[in-house]
């Protein structure tokens, strides 16, 4: 027991020092604060490692129900209709079109992921978050922000994943 | 050092563990007999109970779920009492359910919490339970778990023989345990007797919405009406309430409400009483009375003041009610599974007086009376006698039933549940209860189909059988395996509150239907934000209202600007969560009532009148992700003379 206090107490002044010395360098406590967002993401991953935000990941259908998606050769209006009304009641708290935000820019979306990767995404995030690589990537990139289930139906995914067409 | 001794005391203690284990393994029938009461009632982790029971929270006011035969907690129910947990009762939206005529009443007592049933069966639409103090009935939803309907019953004091429900939910019943001068004037109390009635109300539940109404209110005698139940099945249109104090005593009531032998069982034909109502009979009387009704697609509570009920005269309606002698102050009034019979758990006595329904019907038919009461027949006690259960007990107060042809009765006095047949009276079996039992629940007990695998012994006092924790205890109860001839103690677990009554139901028929989520889309609330871009503040003169969003992890808006000192702050906050299980809480620091708790598509208000200039924060109170701690904002106060313009942020937004 003394032996566990000892080291405590000794534990427990290094955490003050230490905080001390956060505090006496502000620059450096500022620079902590935003460096991890610009460093580490190019330091630690070295080299040429994407964030997984950019990657393409085009051949992964993710995991979840949804198989296979067959796109219509054209955008279907009243869909797109719907899945823009239902992406802004149930989505836009944490993803806007224009910038990143708590999650990632739907912008562009097809361009880097397959229509079943999203709808899996949509229809079952935590099951993704665990199995799927992209996704789990995604969740370190956004500060473990884990995307929220919003319990739709697979229509109503299918309609989103159709409003997502015309956001290029 | 000290580590070195601890080490060697848990690894002794472990030996003797070990051993111990082994011993009892080795020799002892009982050891083998224990081990299976335990697997009767663990439910291993991931599993889960097969029955819901609703335990009465007496003076907490509330209904608390749990689950047999684990005995686990799983919920309290917010009724009749503020409950800062949920915000219940504090928020904006919730305040409404708690208004009476008397105002704003924060607490109540609740007693007997009774099953929506069609055709005598449990249905698990709704659950009602009674506020006996102030009198009220409350509608339980048993999708959302919530309280979504209380009535106030007027006339009426003390509602204790309440809230029992007829076979088809038609009414919900509500008995007066006080007789009080109706309607209620300034006059000598000692004048009591001749001058005070009792009421007896039967509220009508519709069968589509649930709501309530008073059809009518029976100006019975001033006795004491202490318990009652519905006739079913061939007994169906009946409706019986013990009686005390038929002496009418206006003090010292242990005593001088002690002295007639024999009490009554007041025996009420509701369905000729419903017709000669029907038909334009009763007297309407002016009273008032709150309906409170919370509606579930806008989120609300609101409060009606009803002016006006219909009374009636049981003399106008002859045939309609008889007393049923029955010795010995009566509590319990309970009628077995094929409505046959009418058993009077005579308090004071050893005995229990079961009356037969043919008998009383015949005696009606036949005029065998033994005198009346106020213009009100009383049947001859012979002629409705169907049996004496000599139990050799003390102190008879429930009974239940298995619906295999037995009852099983508490005895407060001797501490005991004491199991007998129906028909030929014999007592069966007997174990103790620990102590001084109370009511007791077999779910669907009270129906005409019990499901008799547990009785649950609702015990008045606890003493040695936990821990001790001050001179307060919690309540203990009792289940019992009653799958056998025999009864079997298995498990004892302690109550919230002081449970009076309860009421059980397989959750096989609740679980299914138990809601999950509010959708947003259906969200009809005035002031909800069904989408982040309508989060907005506005002021209305020196009222501010914030129309906030909340997903994991943020408030929308986060940093809000231009309130002044004096103001009145409206947080209307709306919870984007669609998934199960994932409520947000709200709390601001100095506001005067308690936190909300918002399910998933729920909207609800809290008010906050800052008092001092500065920087407030606020934050969600449910830990909702790995990022709550982040789930926080700022709402600056300035000075009431201050003219910085309203505005509100979230991120560079």
């Amino acid at each position: 027991m003394k032996y566990f206090l000892k080291s405590m107490t000794i534990l427990f002044t290094l955490a003050l020092i230490s905080c001390g010395g956060g505090e006496e360098k502000k620059e450096e406590k500022i620079s902590i604060g935003q460096k991890p967002k610009v460093e580490t993401k190019t330091e630690a991953p070295t080299s040429n490692e994407v964030p997984a935000s950019q990657r393409i990941t085009l051949d992964n259908k993710g995991v979840g129900k949804i198989k296979n998606v067959e796109l219509g050769a054209t955008v279907d209006q009243a869909m797109v209709d719907r899945g823009a009304n239902l992406f802004k009641t149930n989505c836009t708290a944490c993803h806007k079109i224009d910038k990143r935000f708590i999650g990632p820019s739907p912008t562009g979306i097809l361009k880097r992921r397959s229509p079943e990767w999203i709808m899996n995404m949509i229809l079952d995030p935590k099951l993704m978050a665990e199995e799927d690589q992209c996704a789990k990537d995604l969740l370190i990139e956004f500060n473990g922000a884990a995307m929220a289930n919003q319990n739709m139906t697979e229509a109503q995914a299918r309609d989103i994943l159709e409003y997502f067409r015309t956001l290029n | 050092m000290k580590i070195y001794y601890s080490s060697v005391l848990a690894l002794f203690s472990a030996v003797i563990f070990l051993t111990s284990c082994g011993n009892n393994n080795g020799k002892s029938s009982g050891g083998a007999l224990n081990s299976s009461n335990a697997e009767k009632v663990y439910v291993a982790p991931g599993e889960q109970d097969e029955f819901y029971a609703f335990m009465s929270g007496g003076y907490s006011g509330n209904l608390t779920v749990y689950g047999l035969p684990s005995g686990r907690m799983f919920k309290e129910i917010p009724v009749f009492s503020q409950f800062p947990t949920s915000g219940y009762g504090y928020s904006e939206e919730t305040k409404p359910m708690l208004e009476t005529s008397h105002g704003f009443i924060p607490w109540d007592d609740s007693h007997h919490p009774d099953i929506s049933q069609t055709n005598g069966e449990l249905d698990g639409r709704w659950i009602f339970i009674n506020g006996n103090n102030t009198p009220r009935i409350a509608r339980i939803s048993l999708t959302t778990f919530e309280t979504v309907e209380i009535i106030e019953v007027p006339n009426s004091a003390g509602n204790h023989s309440s809230s029992f429900i007829t076979e088809n939910t038609e009414y919900v019943v509500a008995g007066t345990r006080f007789s009080v001068p109706i309607p209620q004037r300034d006059m000598p109390i000692k004048d009591y007797k001749g001058n005070f009635k009792g009421a007896l109300s039967f509220i009508s539940v519709d069968p589509e919405s649930g709501h309530m109404d008073i059809k009518f209110q029976l100006m019975m005698p001033g006795f004491d009406y202490d318990l009652s139940h519905p006739g079913r099945d061939k007994s169906h249109g009946w409706f019986f309430f013990t009686t005390y104090n038929t002496e009418e005593a206006n003090s010292l009531l242990e005593v001088n409400a002690s002295q007639n032998d024999k009490d009554f069982i007041a025996a009420v034909n509701w369905k000729k009483i419903e017709e000669y109502v029907n038909n334009g009979g009763g007297t309407k009387m002016p009273a008032n009375y709150a309906h409170n009704l919370y509606d579930e697609d806008t989120h609300m509570g609101t409060t009606t003041m009803k002016k006006e009920v219909l009374t009636v005269d049981p003399l106008k309606v002859p045939g309609a009610v008889f007393f049923l002698p029955t010795p010995k102050s009566p509590h319990g009034c309970d009628v077995d599974p094929t409505g046959e019979y009418i058993i009077g758990n005579g308090k004071l006595s050893a005995d229990l007086t079961v009356h037969s329904f043919t008998k009383m019907i015949d005696a009606i038919e036949n005029k065998k009376f033994d005198g009346e009461a106020y213009g009100i027949p009383i049947l001859k006690f012979e002629d409705v006698l169907a049996g004496t259960v000599k139990s050799g007990g003390l102190g008879p107060l429930h009974t239940e039933f298995d619906g295999k042809g037995n009852a099983y009765t508490t005895f407060f006095i001797s501490s005991e549940v004491v199991k007998w047949k129906l028909g030929s009276w014999e007592v069966i079996d007997r174990k103790p209860t620990f102590y001084s039992v109370g009511h007791l629940m077999i779910p669907g007990g009270n129906s005409r189909k019990p499901f008799g695998k547990y009785v649950v012994a609702l015990n008045k006092i606890t003493k040695d059988r936990y821990l001790p924790t001050g001179p307060e205890m919690e309540h203990s109860a009792q289940l019992y395996d009653i799958s056998g001839e025999k009864m079997e103690l298995i498990y004892d677990f302690p109550t919230h509150g002081e449970p009076h009554y309860a009421a059980g139901i397989p959750a096989s028929i609740l679980a299914p239907k138990s809601q999950k989520i509010y959708r947003l889309d259906e969200n009809k609330h005035p002031y909800a934000v069904l989408s982040p871009d309508q989060a907005r503040v506005e002021r209305k003169g020196n009222e501010v209202h914030i129309y906030m969003s909340t997903i994991r992890s943020h408030f929308t808006p986060d940093n809000i600007e231009g309130v002044k000192v004096g103001d009145k702050v409206y947080f209307h906050i709306t919870n984007h969560e669609q998934d199960f299980d994932v409520p947000h809480g709200f709390a601001m620091i100095g506001q005067n009532s308690s936190e909300l708790l918002v399910m998933p598509g729920q909207t609800k208000t809290s008010i906050w009148e800052p008092k001092q200039v500065g920087v407030w924060p606020f934050y969600c109170t449910d830990f909702c992700s790995a990022l709550h701690q982040e789930m926080q904002g700022y709402v600056r106060v300035s000075p009431a003379s201050s003219n910085i313009e309203l505005s509100w942020s979230l991120g560079e937004d």
